[in-house]
């Protein structure tokens, strides 16, 4: 579980790629982005805001097309699928948003909307399906009875993502990307969801892929790290090690930025100031280099390829921290 | 605090009228703010921080209705006239919210934005202002700030925007800030910037700064004094240091251990808070926090425990069954 | 340790009461729509003189109890021409906009969930058609295909198209970003299911209140036109040509051209307060706080 090279991946990203134009100016927002997800493990993703992890998620979903690149999923090349083929693939994956109210239709009631994913997979009784939404409302915490007749505006945010936790499990999906989804919630209630997914992902056996910008809440719940910088990945590696060892200066740099609620400790102000350059003009060469205190030209002119700077640890980097 | 506050709130209630009733946002709170000192108050939404701070500033909701006294530099709040009011609102007392998208005016040059300010508050004249803004500009760390007078707040990033927002509130050398989540809305590595900025800035013009937040990390190191907001009242008011070293509300304690700890390994389930805040238009009879708290027991759920200090005089907390010294937390 | 959340509190959150009050206004406005109605639908039944009897000798006479409204400028029955003129409005004035709302709707929310070449096309082709003078449009048909109701109701919810494909589109665009659109996409729902499950519902709440206004609208058109004499062929009536046909003795009998013009008024105003407090009640947010 800890080696890149994991025998058996569920999921095997191959240098994907993805663009989109806005207003005729092209973002890269992915760019030659590797990783390899095992079987029963939970990957962490984190980044700045504008990063492209999100994005990343939904191209492995095929919500966004990829420019080039592959997408492995329990063998079968996503970006090549189809039609009904394809759809019958994404039952095995399923996605969790950042805002769970913003995620329910509002017209609908939660039975509906829980129960939707059953009907579009062709579960034809309505007993069985009403015997399944009972049983995935019941295990995320939610009273059936209770809840199944409402419309989504009569629940708070922590309420509304059970729900979304309940709609992503009713097919017994293989795989989850998750997607922000506690950082719009509140301090005493993104507990209650973490520990729901973790709940919830060994009763279902489940694969997550956890993205989030707090690298305290990405570190209580996945197995590896990868850290993603303006569309490519910094480092990749076991959470532990990660943390107490971080090999690329991004890593660093986030750990150091975290607010730790602790008065002893001062922050630190040694945190180099600047802000992420736009996507649609990246720096040449690593990308990270106008922010990063070790960048030479070496930085500008040659792209730094991930590689190995411990066991299960890659970073790409040319003057890493290990 | 010693000797006459900058800033004191006393017994401060703002209701709202909602066509579900009435909604208590703000109860029977008193605080307290010496100049050039800061006070952190944290709260998960929904508590009334945001409408402590409304009320503060006079900027309350049209239905809402505030009772008790806001003092600010000797004179009290809701009762001076609205132009009074005005000519404080932008001179001494300054604001910075969440978003900063929507707090700069989009249409007008972030130039106009300070000058227009300095120009009304201050009586300078457009040379002068515009001299101070270029020097303001660089205080809060935006690099060639001479063409960021003519350029509009959407060209610049949201940490850009913060910083021009902080500026234009320290723009006419206010005695008080409050900054109303001023860094929820930005990245982490951002944030550490804005939160150093706020606290460079405190430290050298010797204003006193209000930071409202959610997150218990963000006031630790950077305030003199905590006050932790529940259900619309305060439930702990203590100097930082002595809020940190011992907790006495459960829900302080709850709060911080609810958060996901950088030194604790992988998959460690995290003590979450039960249940969800009460509805605040269905207030409680008891202690507002005990149907989700660990502690309660007898009273709790009878009688609203008062804002009182036991052992230290200036650690405040608000609960019948405080965490003790030595117990396990 | 998956916290229990609900069932505890649950019944202290119980969502308001759906009995707001809804105000004198609308219940006023209730009123006059179910009158219009009714004695439109009726008109054959009630005991009224023929709308289109001319009696010379009894011309511009005043109220009475033979005439209650009194009779026009050809001694036809004013109060029996006002409601079978009631009928032509409401016939026209919801069948035209029904013409733009299946057609607008469709085209709209189309156009913004598929985006790309065929949103250009549909707006582009729109834009065309906006351009065109709807009175030019107007002649021109009923110059070519003859004046009827039927090819007048065609020609106004043609024109009525272009609108309700904005409405349906500028509320499709918002809807289709929203996270519920995309986890429907991720669960491979088919394109038709996202449409009409998903969108639909939430599309059909702004193009409803848009319907009654265009109601309004469409029988306030319907009355210009018959006033130029473009609308329905005479002898028929309709408001717009009784107004046109009171213009001729607005000095001697004001109350010819003010009647229908009264009556056209209430209606008009109804159709959009009963529009505004509808949209206002089935927001499902509206009771949440």
């Amino acid at each position: 579980m800890m080696l890149q090279a994991a025998s058996d991946p569920l999921l095997k990203v191959e240098n994907l790629v993805v663009e989109y134009s806005v207003g005729g100016k092209t973002i890269h927002a992915v760019s030659d982005v590797s990783l390899d997800i095992a079987r029963g493990e939970t990957l962490g993703l984190v980044g700045e805001s504008g990063c492209g992890k999100s994005t990343l998620g939904r191209a492995v979903l095929q919500l966004r097309q990829a420019v080039s690149g592959k997408v492995l999923f329990d063998g079968h090349d996503l970006t090549a699928l189809r039609g009904e083929t394809l759809r019958q693939m994404r039952r095995r994956a399923q996605l969790i948003f950042q805002d769970p109210i913003a995620s329910l239709n509002p017209r609908r009631r939660i039975g509906d909307i829980v129960a939707e994913p059953l009907v579009i997979a062709g579960v034809r009784d309505p007993e069985e399906r009403r015997r399944r939404v009972n049983e995935v409302l019941s295990a995320v915490g939610l009273d059936p009875a209770l809840v199944s007749g409402r419309l989504p505006h009569e629940f708070s945010g922590g309420q509304c993502q059970r729900i979304c936790i309940a709609r992503a499990l009713v097919l017994n999906p293989e795989f989850v990307i998750c997607d922000e989804p506690v950082s719009a919630l509140d301090v005493s209630i993104r507990a209650q969801i973490l520990n729901l997914l973790e709940e919830m992902k060994a009763r279902y056996g489940l694969t997550l892929l956890f993205i989030a910008h707090d690298l305290a809440v990405v570190k209580a719940v996945s197995d590896r790290v990868a850290v993603m910088y303006l569309g490519r990945l910094c480092e990749v590696g076991p959470s532990e090690q990660l943390f107490a060892r971080p090999a690329h200066p991004y890593t660093a740099l986030l750990i150091e930025a975290i607010p730790v609620p602790d008065p002893d400790v001062r922050p630190t102000q040694s945190v180099p100031v600047g802000e992420p350059p736009s996507p649609i003009a990246p720096p040449s060469g690593c990308r990270f280099r106008t922010r990063c205190p070790r960048a030479d030209a070496r930085c500008a002119a040659e792209v730094p390829e991930l590689r190995l700077v411990a066991p299960g640890q890659l970073a790409a980097c040319h003057h890493s921290l290990i | 605090m010693s000797g006459a506050a900058l800033l004191s709130v006393e017994n401060a209630v703002v209701d709202l009228p909602t066509p579900r009733g009435n909604l208590r946002a703000v109860d029977h709170v008193d605080l307290a703010v010496g100049a050039g000192k800061t006070l952190g108050i944290v709260g998960e939404s929904g508590c009334g921080k945001t409408m402590l701070s409304r009320a503060i500033l006079q900027l309350l909701p049209k239905k809402a209705k505030l009772s008790g006294r806001v003092m600010f530099d000797g004179q009290d709040l809701p009762a001076l006239p609205a132009e009074k009011l005005r000519r404080l609102r932008g001179r001494s007392l300054a604001v910075v919210f969440q978003d900063p998208m929507t707090s700069l005016n989009p249409v007008l040059t972030i130039g106009t934005q300070l000058t227009e300010t300095m120009q009304e508050h201050l009586e300078l004249d457009l040379g002068k202002a515009r001299q101070r803004a270029i020097e303001l500009l660089a205080a809060v760390g935006i690099p060639a700030p001479e063409q960021r007078l003519s350029q509009y707040p959407h060209q610049l990033s949201g940490g850009m925007r913060q910083r021009v927002a902080i500026a234009v509130a320290l723009s006419c050398e206010p005695k008080l800030l409050i900054a109303d989540e001023p860094t929820t809305a930005l990245d982490v590595t951002i944030q550490a910037q804005i939160l150093d900025l706020l606290a460079r800035e405190q430290q050298r013009r010797h204003m006193a700064m209000i930071i409202i937040t959610h997150d218990l990390g963000v006031v630790a190191g950077r305030t003199d004094e905590v006050a932790v907001m529940y259900a619309g009242r305060v439930v702990e008011r203590a100097p930082t240091p002595s809020l940190f070293k011992q907790m006495r509300m459960p829900y302080t304690e709850a709060l911080l251990a609810a958060l996901p700890k950088l030194d604790a390994a992988p998959h460690t389930p995290l003590p979450a808070i039960s249940g969800r805040p009460p509805d605040p238009t269905r207030p409680l009879k008891g202690c507002s926090f005990s149907p989700r708290c660990r502690y309660s027991a007898g009273r709790c759920g009878t009688e609203k425990p008062h804002l009182s200090a036991a052992e230290a005089p200036d650690h405040l907390y608000a609960c019948f069954h405080p965490i003790t010294a030595g117990a396990d937390a | 340790m998956a916290t229990l959340e609900l069932s505890l509190d649950e019944t202290a959150t119980a969502p308001p009461k759906r009995g707001r009050r809804l105000g004198t206004l609308f219940w006023v406005a209730i009123g006059w729509m179910l009158l219009v109605f009714a004695v439109a639908i009726c008109a054959d039944l009630l005991p009224l003189p023929s709308p289109t009897d001319m009696d010379m000798l009894e011309r511009r006479a005043p109220f009475s109890a033979e005439h209650w409204l009194g009779t026009d400028g050809l001694g036809r029955d004013e109060l029996s021409r006002l409601i079978y003129g009631a009928r032509i409005s409401l016939i026209v004035g919801l069948c035209a906009p029904v013409i733009g709302l299946v057609f607008g709707g469709a085209l709209g929310m189309l156009a913004g969930y598929f985006r790309g070449r065929f949103e250009s096309i549909v707006v582009g082709s729109m834009d065309v058609l906006l351009a065109f003078p709807p009175l030019i449009l107007a002649l021109a048909v009923t110059a070519y295909l003859g004046q009827s109701i039927f090819n007048l109701t065609c020609i106004l919810g043609v024109l009525g198209i272009p609108a309700f494909m904005r409405v349906a589109r500028a509320a499709t665009l918002s809807l289709a970003r929203r996270e519920f659109v995309i986890a429907a996409q991720a669960l491979g729902a088919t394109h038709a299911r996202i449409l009409l499950r998903e969108l639909l519902p939430n599309v059909l709440l702004p193009l409803l209140a848009f319907f009654l206004l265009a109601v309004a609208v469409t029988i306030v058109v319907e009355g210009a036109l018959s006033f130029l004499g473009l609308g329905v062929p005479p002898p028929i009536s309709s408001w717009g040509s009784m107004i046109g046909e009171g213009r001729e003795s607005l000095d001697v009998a004001p109350r010819l051209a003010f009647l229908p013009a009264i009556a056209m008024f209430l209606t008009v105003l109804s159709f959009n307060l009963i529009g505004d407090t509808m949209r206002a009640l089935t927001d499902p947010r509206q009771g949440a706080l």
